[in-house]
């Protein structure tokens, strides 16, 4: 048995493990390492609280964290590389319900009774922890389903949605103010449930609106929510230890929505609002129309072009993780640099459907990380580029975001691919991407466009380049 | 159907309409190809060649003529002095010819053609719209005159275009100034920054300026207000004030830079006379003019067009056939807007053409439909934007767009301050100490978490997401205490968010464990 001091140590020494942890993320050599002091901290911090005095029953907790354990570890291993954003999401929505539960634990815990000003700010803590939970929950639930195609990715816009927000935020307020005051435990239950009805329809409400492109900024809006949720549960419980990972977490899920929303030239506020790019009359009024005809070509000339070029820039987006086309890109990678063609990945920021979304999938397809650049690394070297290569992205390419100030898309910062000698746009069909923009790199005249699916058209080319080896 | 390519007969002309790789192409599209015998031979293009990709070498001209239903040439048909005749007489009947015309200025060639009942796309009249900028010759020529231009600028200069260090002593860099940055202007200011020369280039259109200057050319403006874009993206005439002014800056350039290239032209007009003898005088010896519109009158007065002439110890080159002093290229682009054309003239790929006059651009160069006469078009609807964007250069990016805000930033930013002041004062009046203790570690952590963020690479914003995940399952703890407190339901709700959250747990480091090991480096 630890004495209540040794476990305030050993919490800090939590702390601090878990601010290496995210310090070691920051480069791909000490990453793992900062995995692995995550992991201690968790470990000491749990180890720590069992054996400190306020716990005294220990079958429920080995039995639930045994169950918990497996369940988590058979889904960490189950899951393929491409679905990481429905596991991720999935994930938020379990935090958020768990701080909705501990939540009405607390509330129910009769032994922490506090008076006056104590009582309200304990009431307050208590009402917000389950508020930001049954967001986190049902909003993560929504992002899950919208992500795995349970649901279409269209956004659903209820007419005067920015009302019913509003009306949502006054009632929980109001109720709010009812909870603080009431003094009876049953009367109280039913106010939380009310709220908690409220929050849940609220996370519901806010996520259907989004946009599948906007889909990375609710990501790491979610990851933010799931640390407020654990700070205020700290705040509930009186525990600095989830105070601090709280905030840790909080933090960088909002630095990252705000990294997302810049790489769009979006304001947080109109990505949460929702509703981008499907005002259905909207798809090209919103600038001049691109006019002209795309250029198509074979997957045998694609591998002409390849194997001609000095200097290749390939450029994933969603439609490669959609059609599970990575590591035929390697393969190509791999030939092309065996016959010393300068090959790289240019990554926009809000590629794919989660922050870092298209550096996983490339790592995972054994993609070298020291070839896989970012925008601002990679954008000046594409006019020096014999072929830039467009894998399933369309927005992250649209030079209407440039060149046209009326474009829904206009003064995003997009991959300058058009200023390459030759650039290739591969693509199921002509249509538009999800911000529903019409896009003119299509009728560039240095543009050619290969049409199919991505994984098949990238196996012919494949086939192509290895027959002329 | 049978295209027919006829040797060029104008004096000192050596390209040719069509180069062994293109005709492929158009045997490709279902066309028999037939070549007058050594039709491309100065421009380096053997009969065997063409051969080789299945062209018919035809040896008599009368018969490459009469058998042909298309007709590819570079210039316009003029006499044949061989055989005695005009070569639009030795047209077949309802045959199509595609080639330059200048339809302005030949009223009667327009109208043999059209007496001879068939039917004349001009290469010449092609609309200046995006989508016909695949069968833009006029800009692929001017691409290749304006490289030229700076090559028999050099071949005339006796210096180094780019400055040198040498134990030998310092060679200071050629300064080339450019008139004229339409297509081949462009193209010079290419190539002279190419060979390393300063470039100053001069327009009367102020929307090319970024085009000058991503070509790494200074762009020299005239101290005069007036906007000089005309329609199709060529200039207009302009005022007299701006003349005036315009004069005065072409002679100052004229006196400090070694080369001068002038590509001014205005449509239907004869070439504006930019240099006066005056300015040419005022150059130093040895400096060199290579006027590109001496076919046109020149823009310098004392050009003599089709020669290199020295006035004042100055070379003025007027040559006028400076595409066809790099045939090969030429031929090989000429050609390849030729195939462009017969693409959309054969959509079905069967060797057929059908010249379809709602279409904008076919509408547009065509000048003789079946022997009426159908020029001019009607004026071309400008779609894009009035600066017609010249291929390889990008237009130019547009600022982003800033909404004015409602209340000035200062005044949020000293409002916000304020708010934020009242409200901490609030709540360090009434709230208990171990609350506020509490606060200032939450709001410490939160910078803690700010500062650490940043440095992470986008590349691993996904494990980062994953490994916050896992460590915001920390509110385990909370469970973990609640689960000893006595009561069933309070057993059960804690139970319950244990297993929750050691799921996300396990769950999150693992699967970051898993990501993390994938990211490698190249050996």
């Amino acid at each position: 048995m630890m004495s209540e001091g040794l476990v305030t140590v050993s919490y800090i020494v939590a702390t601090i493990l878990f601010i290496l942890s995210l310090g070691g993320l920051s480069n791909p050599e000490t990453a793992r390492r900062g995995n692995s002091f995550g992991i201690s901290g968790m470990a000491i911090a749990i180890i720590a609280t069992i054996l400190g005095p306020k716990v005294t029953s220990l079958t429920p907790i080995i039995v639930a964290m045994v169950v918990g354990g497996g369940v988590g570890l058979y889904a960490a291993y189950k899951v393929q590389m491409t679905e990481m954003p429905e596991l991720v999401a999935l994930m938020h929505s379990l935090v958020g319900l768990a701080a909705v539960l501990i939540g009405y634990a607390t509330f129910r815990d009769s032994e922490v009774q506090f008076q006056g000003v104590e009582q309200t700010i304990h009431s307050i803590e208590i009402y917000l922890g389950i508020l930001i939970g049954a967001v986190t929950f049902s909003g993560s639930v929504i992002a899950f389903c919208k992500l795995s195609g349970r649901i279409g990715g269209k956004p659903l816009l209820l007419p005067g949605r920015h009302f019913w927000n509003l009306a949502a935020l006054l009632a929980v307020l109001f109720v709010g103010s009812m909870f603080i005051n009431t003094e009876s435990g049953v009367g109280g239950m039913f106010l939380l449930f009310i709220m908690t009805g409220i929050a849940l329809a609220f996370g519901i409400h806010m996520v259907m609106a989004i946009g599948g492109a906007d889909m990375p900024v609710v990501v790491s809006m979610l990851n933010s929510y799931s640390g407020w949720a654990a700070s205020a549960t700290g705040f509930m419980l009186g525990n600095d230890l989830l105070i601090v990972i709280g905030a840790l977490v909080g933090s960088s899920g909002a630095i990252l929505s705000y990294i997302m929303c810049r790489a769009m030239n979006r304001n947080f506020i109109s990505v949460i609002a929702g509703g981008f790019g499907t005002a259905g009359g909207t798809v090209v009024s919103g600038g001049a129309a691109p006019q002209g005809e795309t250029q198509s070509i074979s997957a045998e000339e694609t591998a002409e072009i390849l194997r001609n070029a000095a200097k290749v820039i390939l450029v994933p987006g969603y439609g490669m993780a959609v059609a599970q086309a990575q590591h035929t890109v390697f393969e190509i990678t791999k030939l092309l640099r065996e016959r010393g063609v300068d090959v790289h990945f240019a990554i926009h920021p809000v590629a794919g459907r989660m922050p870092g979304h298209m550096n996983v999938l490339l790592a995972e397809a054994k993609v070298p990380y020291d070839i896989v650049a970012e925008m601002d690394e990679i954008n000046h070297e594409f006019p020096a580029t014999d072929v830039a290569m467009v894998i399933g992205a369309n927005d992250i390419v649209n030079p209407a975001a440039q060149e046209d100030p009326n474009s829904p898309i206009a003064g995003m910062p997009v991959l300058e691919v058009w200023k390459a000698n030759t650039s290739i746009v591969m693509k199921r069909s002509m249509a538009s991407g999800y911000a529903g923009v019409d896009n003119p790199l299509f009728y560039k005249e240095n543009n050619r466009m290969l049409f199919g699916d991505a994984k098949k058209m990238l196996d012919e080319v494949l086939v192509f380049l290895r027959k002329s080896a | 159907m049978r295209i027919g390519i006829p040797h060029e007969t104008h004096t000192g002309e050596k390209r040719v309409a069509t180069t062994p790789e293109v005709a492929a192409k158009l045997i490709k599209l279902g066309f028999e190809v037939a070549l007058q015998k050594d039709a491309g031979s100065c421009a380096y293009l053997s009969d065997d060649a063409y051969r080789a990709v299945g062209v018919v070498i035809v040896d008599d001209v009368r018969e490459l003529w009469t058998s042909s239903d298309v007709v590819l040439k570079v210039r316009a048909p003029g006499p044949n002095a061989e055989l005695g005749c005009h070569e639009v007489d030795l047209m077949k009947v309802g045959a199509t010819l595609i080639s330059f015309i200048w339809p302005a200025q030949n009223p009667e060639l327009l109208e043999r053609l059209a007496a001879r009942n068939v039917t004349v796309l001009a290469m010449d009249s092609v609309p200046r719209i995006s989508r016909a900028q695949k069968l833009d010759a006029l800009s692929s020529m001017a691409n290749i005159a304006g490289y030229r231009a700076v090559i028999e600028a050099a071949q005339n200069f006796g210096r180094f275009f780019t400055g040198q260090v040498t134990a030998a002593g310092k060679v200071p860099p050629a300064k080339v100034f450019v008139i004229g940055a339409g297509v081949a202007g462009l193209a010079a200011i290419g190539a002279a920054n190419g060979l390393g020369a300063i470039v100053r280039a001069m327009d009367t259109r102020p929307e090319v300026k970024d085009q000058v200057k991503s070509l790494g050319a200074e762009f020299v403006e005239v101290n005069y207000q007036e906007e000089g874009s005309g329609t199709g993206g060529y200039a207009k005439v302009m005022s007299e004030g701006y003349q005036k002014a315009q004069h005065d800056t072409i002679a100052r350039q004229c006196s400090e830079v070694d080369i001068v290239i002038t590509t001014a032209l205005i449509p239907g007009k004869p070439a504006p006379k930019l240099i006066t003898a005056e300015m040419v005088a005022s150059m130093q010896d040895g400096s060199v003019i290579v006027d590109l519109a001496s076919e046109q009158g020149g823009n310098c007065e004392l050009t003599v067009p089709g020669e290199v002439v020295v006035r004042h110890g100055v070379s003025i080159v007027g040559y006028t056939d400076l595409t066809s002093r790099m045939a090969r290229q030429s031929s090989q682009l000429y050609g390849t807007n030729l195939l462009r054309v017969l693409e959309e003239l054969c959509p079905g790929k069967d060797g057929t053409t059908t010249v379809d006059m709602s279409d904008e651009m076919i509408r547009g160069a065509t000048v003789v439909k079946n022997g009426e006469i159908t020029w001019p078009p009607p004026a071309p609807k400008l779609y894009a934007a009035p600066a017609f964007t010249a291929p390889g250069i990008t237009a130019t990016p547009s600022p982003p767009i800033t909404k004015k805000p409602l209340i000035p930033e200062s005044l949020r930013n000293a409002l916000f301050t304020l708010i934020a002041m009242g409200l901490l004062f609030g709540l360090g009046s009434s709230a208990p100490s171990a609350f506020m203790s509490h606060l200032m570690v939450f709001v410490l952590a939160c910078f803690v978490g700010y500062m650490v963020i940043w440095n992470v690479r986008p590349a691993l914003h996904t494990p980062l997401m994953s490994v916050t995940n896992a460590i915001s399952s920390i509110i385990a703890i909370g469970a973990l205490i609640q689960v000893s407190t006595p009561g069933l339901l309070m057993k059960v709700l804690a139970g319950s968010a244990l297993v929750l959250t050691t799921v996300n747990m396990a769950g999150g480091f693992a699967v970051t464990q898993r990501m993390l090991r994938m990211f490698r480096r190249s050996e």
